[in-house]
């Protein structure tokens, strides 16, 4: 039997009473569905005298619609998101995402929440102590140096989760609730482009919350498509979200979001260039020089980041093109 | 820290005095002995450690055994109701869904759970849904002829009890 570092398990039932144990600790973590976390704790990584569990606070499990759009408590598990007829009927690009993490098994139990919140990953950082002892450990964690950029000052550990550039070109809001109140922030207001820092969440802080906008009147279609070795279980090697609505043949609004190939997720800039425009061969080349600039891949995957990045510069211009052929049939 | 812990176990009622990281599949093999449930792997890349909670299957090697509190729990070794084996089990007999072994109690409880749910899934339902259980010997493809041999099993008795 393997035995993990001691910690104390919380286990509160109500938001307040989570803020409260939280707000009596020096030190601790949030554990959610536990499917990231618990992997990398039995590994040695992710050290802690605290967890505090919030699969069972009865707010963050919230999940309605209104006038305003679709409420989605942190505490959803991916499997309900995935498998949901409104979801997949008005978002169908976070349905995919949701649906496309891990293995269903996971899904069962993993939340929206941990899955934003989800750790970056290296080739170098998720492994078992004995093999990051022989690197000395890393930057990351128990090191000096980046054995990806051994050059650099920074960690390039990649941001994994799937549905963050789902959730971005839905413009999801996020809240996020800590010891000094809540706050409601656009999601790309989460992340940070570091691979030890890549969250803005303060201390204490968590999401409780994702927001989405009503789902829009005028024809739209969106959809995920990743790049991974198993289809059946693995993270993105990189994975591209794209909506895109269309009138007369035109584009009229088009999104773009990539995840897998940065410390962050890419929001990908300058799509309104494509606006008023047939999105033809040409223009779905220009598209694929967009992405492939805003995004960057290093060594943090067995898989080489060349050919991560021309997966990914091609994945977004297929997944557009396709859409737009729904769209117009 | 160490508590007490509740929770139904193939069955039977439990209370035992179980550390905070614990996980799951330690308590069901080191505290319960039920040693059915394997670990083939360092965290939730294999599926060997499936179990149900509350009839869902979960993956005990990244589940703390205080997160399933008040729950029921099932493993491999409740599947056999009085020496009979059940239509899972005895499928993946019949059909060779099981070499060397390692990866079939997973396997089993993950196919119990899902034709608990759906009883004439697809051969996509059945692959989408043991995507997380690897194996090494099979090849897979006697192990979903194994899922799709008890779905029959378990249709034939319901409408052999109608
Ligand atoms: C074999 C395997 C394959 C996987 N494949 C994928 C994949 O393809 N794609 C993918 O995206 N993920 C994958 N994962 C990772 C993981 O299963 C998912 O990301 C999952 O959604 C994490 O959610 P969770 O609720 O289990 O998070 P947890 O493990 O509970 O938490 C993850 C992190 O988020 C923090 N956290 C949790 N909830 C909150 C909150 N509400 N507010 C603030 N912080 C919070 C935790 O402290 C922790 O740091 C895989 C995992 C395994 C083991
Ligand atoms: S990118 Fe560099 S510092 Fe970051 S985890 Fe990998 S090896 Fe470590
Ligand atoms: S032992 Fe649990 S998934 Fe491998
Ligand atoms: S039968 Fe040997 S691992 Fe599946």
């Amino acid at each position: 039997m393997e035995v993990l570092p001691e910690f104390k398990l919380h286990r509160p039932g109500t938001l307040a009473e989570a803020l409260k144990i939280r707000g009596s600790l020096d030190e601790a973590r949030y554990i959610s569905g536990g499917t990231d976390l618990l992997a990398n704790i039995r590994r040695g990584l992710t050290p802690t005298e605290n967890l505090i569990e919030l699969s069972g606070l009865s707010e963050l499990q919230r999940f309605e619609a209104d006038a305003d759009g679709l409420h989605i408590g942190a505490a959803v598990t991916l499997a309900t998101i995935g498998n949901d007829p409104a979801i997949k009927q008005d978002y169908a690009v976070l349905a995919e995402a949701a649906n496309a993490v891990a293995g269903a098994t996971h899904r069962a139990v993993a939340t929206i929440g941990g899955n934003l919140c989800l750790d970056t990953r290296c080739l170098f950082y998720n492994q078992s102590q004995w093999w990051r002892d022989s690197n000395d450990g890393c930057m990351k964690y128990e090191g000096e140096i980046c054995h990806v950029v051994p050059t650099s000052k920074r960690c390039y550990a990649a941001y994994s989760g799937d549905t963050a550039p789902a959730l971005l070109v839905l413009n999801a809001e996020i809240e996020i609730a800590g010891p000094d109140g809540s706050r409601r922030v656009p999601l790309d207001d989460l992340f940070n482009d570091d691979g030890i820092d890549y969250l803005t969440l303060a201390p204490g802080e968590m999401v409780t919350m994702v927001h989405l906008p009503a789902a829009s009147k005028s024809k739209t279609a969106s959809s995920y498509t990743k790049l991974r070795i198993r289809d059946s279980i693995d993270f993105p090697l990189a994975g591209v979200a794209v909506r895109v609505t269309q009138e007369n043949g035109k584009v009229t609004a088009l999104d773009a979001a990539v995840t897998g190939t940065n410390s962050t997720p890419i929001r990908v800039t300058g799509c309104d260039a494509f606006v008023g425009l047939e999105f033809d061969e040409e223009q779905g080349q220009k598209f694929a020089k967009l992405v492939q600039k805003q995004t960057s891949p290093v060594q943090t995957t067995t898989t080489k980041p060349q050919y991560r990045r021309r997966a990914v510069t091609a994945m977004s211009k297929t997944l557009t093109q396709n859409l737009l052929q729904a769209l117009s049939a | 820290m160490n508590s007490v812990l509740q929770m139904t176990v193939n069955g039977r009622p439990r209370a035992d005095v179980v550390a905070d990281n614990m996980l799951l599949v330690d308590y069901l093999r080191e505290v319960c002995g039920l040693t059915g449930t394997k670990i083939g792997c360092d965290g939730g890349e294999c599926g060997a450690c499936t179990i149900l909670a509350d009839g869902g299957a979960r993956l005990s090697c990244l589940t703390l055994a205080h997160s399933c509190a008040g729950q029921v729990i099932e493993t491999v070794e409740g599947q056999a109701t009085r020496g009979e084996l059940s239509a899972v089990q005895s499928s993946f007999h019949e059909k060779l869904g099981s070499q060397c072994g390692y990866c079939t109690p997973g396997m089993i409880m993950t196919s119990e759970s899902l034709l608990r749910t759906n009883t004439n899934p697809t051969e996509d339902e059945i692959r989408e849904a043991l995507g997380g259980n690897i194996c090494r010997c099979t090849g897979y493809i006697k192990i979903i002829e194994s899922v799709q041999a008890a779905a029959e099993i378990i249709n034939a008795s319901r409408e052999a009890a109608e």
